[in-house]
């Protein structure tokens, strides 16, 4: 029995379990059962790993240490976090496997320069640019992370950050990179190439600090699938420097599902993706907001207890929420609501924006903890030709998900973007806090239509007041 | 002074409607206009003079005097001339004109100085809906069509299955899916007939549906949208394909409602006479576009007529035929009309001809023409921006840099790959390529299995395969037991450290991914 071939074929079944772990995502029934694959994969291949020869038992206390304390504080956290959190937690998450990669990375590379001398030629430099790739992309992701995480806790404002010339700036640390990867692959011995890979580790990590910092609060779901996607290829590129084919597909499986997730919340918003990471989202809006503030109209205030009035009469009503809803952590409210309706024989059902929210399918995740049944929440293509036959349209904290600019209006800065056709609706009720513009920092004409009616406040305060006038 | 509204009571034949209603003189007065009204002008449309009295009007005993003392003259129907001659010089007139027909009626107004609001040359657009008189008519005269073919028609609309037999519902279809077929639909659909619709305007299909009929479409490739909501005229060979449609439709049903119109064209000729004759004995024909000459080909207007043996009905005064109802909707049309012309609420009337609305229903302003209004703007979208020519440049440049992007794109990645490719080929040992191999191979399963996944699970997608991404443990695992092996090494215990370290966190993130993904799904739950 050949120790070495037993792990490699429990790396093979664990690498079957991780992608019938994606496969079970494709529908909430098996879903559950995707994430228990998930589990199983994970626990074969660190069994395989922890049995098979590559670990002593010198190293295997050690080892268990190392994963208990790291396990209870994973488990402490997900059982602390609120579900209106998830977007900085999964944000921390990424940078976690950044740092991780980028140690290994360096723990790689001692380990090469020790044995260097077996090693020569082109084995020696591929292993050396793995190395260099591995802990560029694992600095770039943990850096990155970090201030998405910020951004999304609320502890760094959302407002792009702009540096002038930042192209030329993104190209100069690219170009030093290329050099220091020259100078390094060149080096003899382990303190000479140490130098310019650290220098290489500290222009990473200003990279991906730079690159998020330049991203605007609204383009948040495309950068955090974008860092699930590098915290993919850092998994990879650390696989490379092993020769460990398990790191290589499982990274690449990640990878490969963060860039489709991005490539779907940049389709969502109309944006092309280089645009996206090259440069921050509202630059073209904050210049023509002066002008969109003159649009022509009244708006029309409605108070709690007229919504309820409305809703009570509605045969069908359709509720969009956004990121105010997640803000004010009002979804349990509507779930009340939503019930009280249900018995009243109205239908309602939600209509979730991709990039509603600050991660994708944030929306759902809300919903779903407020036990709101996932059928009646549907997607917005599924959901936008039901307008017209809709009395109410309920728009809660959200702004340019619902702005018919993007429709009506080429000059408008999310011009082409798909939006849910609230304005439709017989009538729509849009919850908001002020009169204050979305992230886009573009206005909202939907405000200034005959069909529209504002309810200033808080999203639960007013939900709570509409819950009170709908039990009278 | 306050300006004296004056309300006549209409003298055209059989016309029975007035242009007020006592809830609306209340609020006239309330906006400081004194009302006058000729007496008995709301009688026949069971409006007796006391109504008015009580909620504040003078009552006037000779048309004359209301003529003449009146500044506002509100009326339904378009003046006569004798009724023009007896106007006060520079007043105000608002009422159906129609002045693209009644040329000399403008030149006597224009004559009298008079500034004339036209109720039916109001701007379709969303803010003077209130004001639309237009859509009021027809809604009724849609509803009216309906009664009077029940009237004419010996069955009932609904099916029935009685102690004394059988009885199959009435089909009914209805052309056009305006205001006045929708609500000649609503209504039919309502007795509990069985109710098909046809339009041009392939949007309003949708419309149709709501109102619980059927669309029935005609397979033919052609936009039917004029503009401003209205109908435009088909080419020949859509119009042969109508035909077929119709003469299908015509030899089914019991009653035919025909509601197409094309602004300023006549009636288009949709329903012929074999197709008269092709329907059943008894049928009822509503031609509601009679006025304009005709849907159908054997309409007389104004009249009811039986050609083989089917009743045509062609009136020309359904509104009127409902005059109550009608009254009531075209005087808050009217009132509603008055705010916007009287913003100060002081009796006194300002005619802002900034205000699209107002400039699209004022056909003379103290004399002087004013129609046909310019054009309207064609979205009805306010206040579009003018766009600063600094902020569309770049975004013109980047649109046009776009599209030889999008096909450039493919052959540059290709390009790029093969370059990638051949590098690789070339200089990499054996043992890379296989892992380059399982490599892409991996990329490409992540594609297909990822696209799969539903939107509702992105979030949970995300904490999943980020959990997953953890298997980097593995890595770091491999290095703890060679780092304390060789403990010769100075950088050892230095590699040793920074192992543990990634464990640590990436078992922070193993286990804390995979139970916050078990949390989420654990609430995503399906009805009952």
């Amino acid at each position: 029995m050949n120790p070495a071939s037993l792990v490699t074929t429990s790396y093979l079944g664990a690498i079957v379990l991780f992608i019938l772990s994606l496969g079970g995502l494709s529908s909430p029934e098996t879903a559950r059962r995707g994430n228990v694959y998930g589990i199983i994969g994970m626990a074969v291949a660190i069994a395989a790993t922890v049995l098979g020869p590559q670990v002593t038992m010198r190293g295997l206390p050690y080892l268990i240490c190392a994963v208990l304390v790291g396990g209870s504080i994973g488990l402490v956290a997900a059982r602390r976090i609120k579900m209106t959190q998830m977007p900085e937690l999964v944000a921390l998450m990424h940078s976690l496997v950044g740092l991780a990669a980028c140690l290994i990375g360096f723990v790689s590379y001692f380990s090469h320069a020790e044995s260097a001398s077996t090693a020569v030629g082109a084995g020696s430099t591929i292993l050396k640019v793995e190395i260099y790739i591995g802990v560029l992309i694992g600095a770039v992701t943990f850096s990155g992370s970090l201030i998405a995480f910020g951004k999304l806790a609320g502890k760094i404002g959302g407002k792009p950050l702009l540096l002038p010339a930042r192209h030329w700036i993104n190209l100069a640390c690219l170009l030093l990179v290329i050099w220091l990867a020259v100078d390094f692959v060149q080096a003899d011995g382990a303190a000479q190439g140490l130098i310019p890979l650290l220098i290489m580790t500290a222009l990473a990590l200003l990279l991906g600090v730079h690159m998020v910092m330049a991203i605007g609060g609204a383009d948040m779901p495309v950068v955090v699938s974008m860092l699930n996607s590098y915290s993919g290829w850092a998994a990879t590129a650390t696989g490379f420097t092993l020769s460990n084919d398990l790191l290589i597909v499982t990274g690449a499986l990640v990878g490969s599902s963060g860039a489709i997730l991005s490539s779907i919340m940049c389709k969502a918003m109309n944006r092309n993706f280089l645009s996206v990471i090259a440069g921050g989202f509202g630059t073209g809006g904050v210049a023509v907001q002066g002008e969109h503030a003159a649009i022509a109209g009244e708006v029309t205030a409605i108070s709690a207890e007229d919504t309820a009035g409305l809703l009570k009469e509605a045969k069908s009503v359709i509720i969009v929420p956004g990121y105010g809803m997640a803000v004010a952590q009002a979804q349990h409210t509507v779930w009340e609501i939503t019930a009280m309706l249900r018995e009243r024989g109205v239908k309602v059902r939600f209509g979730i924006h991709p990039v509603a929210g600050r991660m994708p399918g944030h929306m759902n995740v809300l919903l779903a903890e407020a036990k709101v049944p996932y059928d009646i929440v549907m997607e917005m293509d599924e959901i936008n030709h039901d307008f017209p036959d809709t009395d109410v349209a309920i728009v809660i904290g959200a702004n340019d998900i619902v702005n018919p600019a993007a429709e009506d209006d080429p000059t408008s800065p999310i011009a082409g973007m798909p939006v849910l056709q609230v304005w439709k609706a017989r009538c729509a009720i849009v919850m908001k806090r002020s009169m204050a513009s979305g992230y886009a920092g573009v206005d909202n004409p939907l405000f200034y239509r005959d069909n529209t009616r504002m309810l200033f406040g808080d999203a639960k305060k007013m939900l709570d007041e509409v819950l009170l006038a709908l039990k009278k | 002074m306050a300006l004296t509204v004056g309300i006549p009571k209409e003298i055209f034949p059989d016309e029975k409607r007035v242009a007020a209603s006592p809830e609306m003189v209340a609020k006239l007065i309330a906006l400081g206009f004194p009302v006058l009204m000729e007496t008995q002008a709301g009688a026949l449309a069971n409006m007796p003079d006391e109504v008015f009295r009580a909620a504040g009007a003078r009552i006037a005993a000779s048309p004359q005097q209301v003529w003449q003392e009146a500044d506002l003259i509100f009326k339904v129907r378009a003046p006569s001339q004798a009724e023009v001659a007896l106007m006060k010089e520079g007043a105000t007139l608002i009422s159906f004109i129609w002045p693209a027909q009644n040329a000399d009626l403008m030149a006597a107004l224009s004559a009298k100085r008079a500034t004339v609001l036209a109720m039916d040359c109001i701007p379709r657009i969303s803010r003077a809906q209130k004001c639309d008189a237009l859509s009021s008519m027809a809604n009724i005269a849609g509803y009216r069509a309906v009664i009077e073919a029940a009237n004419q028609f010996g069955r009932f609309f609904t099916g029935q299955i009685t102690a004394a037999g059988k009885v199959p519902p009435t089909k009914v279809f209805v052309i056009g899916a305006g205001v006045a077929g929708l609500a000649a639909l609503g209504t039919a659909v309502s007795l509990g007939a069985v109710v098909r619709a046809s339009d041009t305007r392939q949007e309003v299909a949708d419309q149709i549906k709501s109102m619980g009929a059927e669309f029935v479409g005609v397979n033919y490739e052609e936009e039917g949208s004029g503009g401003g909501g209205y109908a435009k005229v088909m080419s020949e060979g859509y119009q042969q394909a109508q035909r077929q449609v119709f003469a299908e439709q015509a030899a089914d049903v019991d009653i035919i409602i025909t509601t197409a119109l094309i602004p300023g064209k006549p009636a288009p000729r949709l329903i012929t006479t074999e197709m008269v004759q092709s329907m059943r004995p008894g049928s009822v024909i509503v031609d509601l576009a009679a006025e304009q000459g005709g849907n159908c080909e054997l309409t007389v207007p104004g009249e009811v007529v039986v050609r083989h043996d089917v009743t045509i009905i062609g009136y020309t005064d359904l509104p009127s035929r409902l005059a109550r109802q009608s009254s009531t909707l075209y005087a808050t049309n009217l009132l509603r009309l008055t705010e916007e012309l009287c913003k100060a609420k002081d009796g006194a009337l300002l005619v802002n001809m900034d205000d699209e609305m107002i400039r699209g229903a004022t056909v003379l302003k103290e004399g002087t023409v004013t129609w046909p209004p310019p054009a309207i703007k064609p979205a009805p979208v306010p206040a579009k921006p003018t766009p600063d020519a600094a902020a569309t440049a770049p975004q013109a440049k980047a649109a046009a840099a776009k599209k030889p992007a999008s096909r450039r794109g493919p052959v540059i990645f290709g390009g790029v790959a093969a370059l990638l490719l051949w590098l690789v080929g070339s200089f990499a040992p054996t043992e890379l390529l296989e892992h380059f191999t399982v490599f892409i191979l991996a990329c490409f399963v992540g594609y297909m299995v990822v696209w799969n996944v539903t939107a509702s699970l992105h979030t949970p997608l995300m904490s999943v395969t980020n959990a997953i991404s953890s298997i980097i443990a593995i890595g770091a695992m491999t290095q703890i037991s060679p780092a304390l092996g060789s403990s010769a090494a100075p950088a050892s215990s230095l590699m040793f450290a920074l192992a543990v370290a990634a464990i640590v966190l990436t078992a922070v993130n193993m286990f804390g991914g995979f139970a916050v993904t078990g949390r989420m799904l654990a609430m995503f739950r399906k009805q009952g």
